[in-house]
């Protein structure tokens, strides 16, 4: 069998339609929830494995060829990181699953105050970052044909690689794109995409290990003879450079925490935190068995392979010159998972960052954002996703090809390394040191990412490519202490150790120092108490007060970008949790952290934040979040939180029931107390009347006289009882506002007197005392309805006031803008217990019985209600004294 | 000559009525319009019957039920209740306090006289 | 004796877990500081270590760490935090 490559493309296209099977099946049986075994922790842990790119599968063995041991660093890395997952993982994953982090910019961003400047910047270092590292792995597939290619004498000349290139762009982009954004689930996992990603990591790890097992104990004779010849070869000795041994170790470790690609799989798609559990060991394990092999074959690569052949390439071109082609052909395999593993999550993860704080934000910002928004928002999202993706990918191949290939690419892997890990002290600090803030994270980033680009980046590039040999050598402008691999003076050092010292050394003190000076706002706070204590408060964002929000324009936010389905589901379970029926809860703070939770995974947390910021009425921290803050801060120092935030919760929640059963018991007495009230107050007139018609039916021995009286007290009787029920009546339709106000102009005078004329006082002993000039007040307003109150306070004088020689005093005065109008008798007054209740219904002013039903003034408070203004009690006026209050916008002075 | 029976009552017209009728049937009534100072006047006047309306001013009927049960002259003076609040648990509130009859207002003449004669035997 | 006084100390369970936890943090400083010590290894000409006698040091500190962690995920509870956790990291 040859290696035809014929046969290879078949295969390829064969193996690329079972991973499209893979991901279709998982993702089917993830949506009928049957996908139980795409959970485990197993898939986690291969689906860890994209950190081992094409630049691992062939590249590690080139890299040993040339460096020996060094290679190992790149794992060593990732694994004290992953033994140390109780420090640090454990944490950011339950950071990223309780905030619905999408991206590592959507972690850093949603920590500072959900900034979208933050945001913006990390996805700019990102995409710079990760771009060249894309190239590199189109760069490697395009390769691994050449050497197929080139063990086959019939194949077509393969000089036009770049279109192999771009074929493997362009169906990367596919995949990505059919099991990238097929769904916009809040959560953001998908489960068709790290399927097959673990499929695609047995097979690399199956491929390498098969490559090994042939070259130590097919070529080398043996482990003993293969490690002899380990040491008979050039790299026989330690000789690694412990600056770069130990440098490198970090750099690994910090790439692999803040690698967009890694993120996505560490955080984002983890399904539960107990699988960090297994990965803890099972990962390291992984790392350890894919960079088994590395070395001996290596060695045994550059024995037996013609001297210049390219290291790189050694994994398939040592099986095919030993004519293994089927070994040959899975070792083909392994590098092209390695390469399309890696593109395709990191492609994802680019593009979720993309889409979430570059092309949403501007795209909400031209349309103008929030509610006013029409249309779903949905299809924009995930079409900005699709776009972002085939964007990233085609940066991807246009790198490759502007940069050629070659040499310059292959140094990218650990230049993009050092890019990413300027967000270490960004993201660590973040979630370890609530004195972190949004000012210290933009200073840290952009000191390392600028040293970055001038100590490493640009250089890179090639000497005179874009830094030119004299800067190179002598500094720009001649400044010696500037040159690119000589910063400060430190030269000597390795290119690589020499950047990481700088852009560390900068980025994390310029974080620490700007922190430390800076003060955060208290979004910041907020968050970086959630973040920081994160397993304290799961799940407890408070960022709004919901008071002015309105449930529907959020309701139809929310439609726009989780759909109608979710969002109502969403709204309707909200609003039963809180006791309401229907769709609509009320916007309490919980429930605004928890919409802003779900829209935050379509559109990342400082967009969703704006968005329900926009419509909240653009207050974005209020004095209650600050309460929060401090309040939190109180608890902390006092309690071991998570009990303390649970019983507060059931202290909430048992008060809440209280004031509800409270009320309840309240209206329940009010009810029973009121018609107990109506009760007595009709069967009172009701006695007499049938009394003394009974007295009248039984007739007897009764006088004319008697009888007439008699017939006086029921006729008197039956119109204290109508008059009751007309004011029941009245005052029913008062409370329900009901009433029908006619508006009239006239002077007070003349309401006074009309009222004074329909008590008829004028002819009893009550005196009035009025001020006639005062009085020629224009009034607007339903002067028989204030008539109405005027006749309420002279009657109730006239019958309570218990002075010798009665008077009331009626004094007019504007104060303040308002006119006020006071009624004060010589009387004894009501005692101060009393003067609460005055206007209450079927309160009586006194112990005397005069005939009233105790609902006049209560009357007179409503009707005074409707007018615009208001009856007081005057306490302190000799006697009782009421005080009628009108805006005075509604007189016109009369002169 | 008639046995003496006290109306405590705040309603004027009701006074009338009631003194009215049992005056016709033949008792002497004597009337009080006032909670605060009732009971003074029940142990003064020393009658034979109290007709007790529950809301009176100054002291409520229930509150002067009590006091002339706790006092030791009147703990078994018949006393019968009137009330305008047709509740249950006014009724049993009586009961309880030791009323001897419980009448709803508006109540028929014949069955206020029928309790009167019933309560105090001739 | 009568009566159940307030234990001083914990009871056995929650000890092991403190405990268990205590390793877990410990192990990444354990592989640091292995994965270290080829720093100290001499350099150069004669004396240095053959590239046969690394490979077996790193890959047996690896396997014997990766060990470790397998027992230590094993021994971990699911909630570990809680009270052990306040102490997890100082408060500024």
């Amino acid at each position: 069998m040859t290696a035809s490559m014929n046969l290879l493309v078949a295969v390829c296209l064969g193996y690329v339609a079972l991973l499209f099977l893979v991901a279709f099946v998982a993702e089917r049986a993830a949506l009928r929830g049957r996908g139980g075994w795409l959970r485990s922790p197993v898939v986690y842990t291969l689906s860890l494995s994209i950190y081992c790119t094409a630049w691992t599968f062939y590249g590690a063995v080139g890299y040993a060829a040339r460096s020996g041991l060094e290679y190992l660093t790149i794992y060593l890395g990732p694994t004290l990181v992953m033994i140390g997952w109780w420090w640090g993982l454990r944490k950011l994953v339950r950071i990223g699953r309780t905030q619905r982090v999408t991206s590592v910019a959507d972690l850093i961003s949603s920590r500072y105050g959900k900034s979208t400047l933050l945001a913006v910047f990390v996805t700019l270092i990102a995409v710079i970052g990760t771009t060249p590292y894309i190239a590199l792995q189109l760069q490697s597939v395009t390769a691994s044909f050449a050497s197929i290619a080139q063990a086959d004498p019939n194949a077509a000349s393969l000089d036009d690689n770049r279109n192999i290139a771009l074929w493997v762009a362009a169906g990367l982009a596919l995949f990505t794109i059919l099991f990238g954004t097929r769904n916009l689930d809040a959560n953001e996992r998908h489960h068709g995409v790290v399927m097959a990603i673990a499929v695609e990591a047995v097979v690399k790890l199956a491929a390498l290990m098969a490559v090994g097992v042939f070259v130590v104990w097919g070529l080398g004779g043996g482990l003993g003879e293969t490690l002899a010849r380990i040491d008979a070869s050039a790299r026989g000795q330690w000789q690694v450079d412990g600056a770069r041994w130990a440098g490198l170790t970090f750099l690994a470790a910090a790439a692999f925490l803040t690698l967009p690609r890694m993120f996505q799989v560490l955080v984002v798609e983890n399904e539960d935190e107990g699988h960090l559990r297994t990965a803890s060991w099972a990962f390291p394990l992984y790392l350890m068995l894919i960079s088994l092999f590395v070395v001996p074959i290596a060695v045994v690569g550059l024995e037996i392979m013609p001297a210049g052949s390219n290291p790189d390439q050694f994994v398939l071109t040592v099986p095919l010159s030993q004519g293994q082609n089927t070994l040959a052909m899975l070792s083909f395999l392994g590098g092209f998972s390695s390469a399309t593993s890696m593109v395709i999550v990191a492609s994802i993860a680019l593009a979720t960052m993309v889409s979430n704080h570059i092309v949403m934000p501007i795209w909400l910002r031209l349309t103008g954002g929030g509610a006013v928004i029409s249309g779903d928002v949905r299809h924009v999202v995930i079409l900005s996703r699709r776009v972002s993706i085939a964007a990233v990918l085609g940066f991807g191949y246009l790198y490759y090809r502007l940069s050629g290939g070659g040499a310059a690419l292959a140094a990218i892997g650990l230049i993009s390394f050092a890019g990413v890990a300027q967000f270490l002290p960004a993201l660590l600090g973040g979630i370890l040191w609530r004195g972190a803030t949004r000012t210290g994270a933009l200073v840290g980033l952009s000191l390392g990412f600028v040293l970055w680009v001038w100590c490493l980046l640009l250089p890179s590039f090639g000497t005179g490519v874009v830094i030119s040999e004299s800067v190179m050598a002598a500094g720009p402008w001649g400044i010696g202490w500037l040159r690119p691999y000589a910063l400060f003076g430190l030269s000597g050092v390795d290119p690589l150790v020499h950047a990481i010292v700088w852009t560390m050394l900068f980025n994390a003190g310029g974080f620490t120092l700007a922190s430390l000076i800076s003060f955060p706002t208290p979004l910041e706070r907020l968050q970086g108490a959630q973040f920081v204590n994160v397993f304290q408060h799961s799940g407890r964002t408070q960022n709004w007060a919901g008071d002015t929000a309105q449930s529907e324009d959020l309701m139809v936010m929310a439609q726009r970008i989780l759909g109608p389905a979710q969002s109502q589901a969403l709204f309707q379970e909200e609003a039963r949790r809180q006791g309401l029926v229907g769709y609509l809860p009320e916007p309490s703070p919980d429930f605004l952290a928890r919409l802003e939770r779900e829209l935050s995974g379509s559109v990342g947390a400082a967009t969703a934040h704006a968005m329900v910021g926009q419509i909240m009425g653009a207050a974005t921290v209020s004095v209650d979040d600050l309460l929060a803050v401090a309040d939190e801060t109180a608890q902390m120092m006092e309690y071991s939180s998570q009990l303390e935030a649970k019983s507060e919760e059931l202290t909430r929640t048992a008060r809440q029931l209280r004031a509800a059963n409270e009320k309840l018991t309240q209206l329940s007495v009010q009810k029973d107390a009121f018609l107990s009230q109506i009760s007595h107050e009709l069967r009172t007139p009701m006695t007499s009347i049938r009394a003394f018609s009974e007295i009248l039916r039984d007739g007897g021995a009764l006088d004319a006289e008697t009888r007439a009286k008699y017939a006086d007290i029921i006729h008197g009787e039956a119109i204290r009882l109508t008059r009751l029920l007309d004011d029941l009546l009245d005052l029913s339709v008062l409370e329900n506002g009901q009433v029908n106000l006619n508006l009239r102009t006239g002077v007070l005078a003349e309401v006074i007197d009309h009222a004074v004329a329909a008590t008829g006082v004028e002819n009893g002993p009550l005196r009035l005392v009025r001020d006639r000039q005062a009085e020629e007040v224009m009034l607007e307003t339903d002067l028989d309805r204030l008539a109405q109150v005027f006749i309420n306070l002279i009657a109730n004088a006239r019958k309570y006031c218990d002075a010798a020689a009665p008077r009331l005093t009626v004094s007019v005065q504007v104060r303040n803008g308002r006119l006020m109008i006071d009624f004060v008798d010589n009387g004894t007054g009501i005692p101060r217990a009393a003067q609460a209740l005055v206007f209450e219904k079927f309160s009586r002013v006194s112990d005397q019985n005069a005939g009233g039903a105790g609902l006049g003034l209560a009357i007179c408070r409503e009707i005074m209600a409707r007018l615009d203004g208001s009856i007081t009690y005057l306490p302190g006026q000799g006697g009782a004294a009421f005080r009628v209050t009108l805006p005075v916008a509604q007189r016109v002075a009369a002169q | 000559m008639g046995k003496h029976v006290l109306v405590i009552e705040d309603e004027p017209n009701i006074i009338e009525a009631i003194s009215f009728i049992l005056s016709r049937d033949g008792w002497q009534v004597d009337t009080h319009s006032n909670g605060g100072d009732a009971m003074d006047t029940v142990l003064s006047k020393r009658p034979d019957l109290v007709i007790l309306d529950v809301m009176l001013p100054g002291r409520s009927g229930y509150d002067i039920l009590t006091d002339l049960r706790n006092h030791h002259e009147t703990a078994a003076l018949p006393v019968l209740m009137l009330t305008a609040r047709g509740q249950n648990k006014d009724r049993d509130m009586a009961e309880r306090l030791g009323a001897n009859r419980f009448m709803t207002k508006p109540f028929s003449n014949a069955d206020v006289l029928d309790a009167v004669r019933d309560l105090v035997p001739q | 004796m009568t009566g159940k006084p307030t234990p001083l100390f914990l009871e056995r369970r929650s000890y092991r877990q403190r405990r268990v936890i205590d390793a877990a943090r410990l192990l990444p400083v354990l592989g640091a500081v292995l994965f270290g010590l080829p720093l100290l290894w001499p350099r150069g000409a004669e004396d240095a270590v053959r590239t046969s006698s690394s490979i077996l040091y790193v890959f047996g500190v690896w396997l014997i760490l990766v060990c470790l962690a397998f027992v230590i995920s094993r021994k971990v509870e699911d909630e570990g935090d809680g009270s052990t956790d306040t102490n997890d990291e100082g408060r500024p």
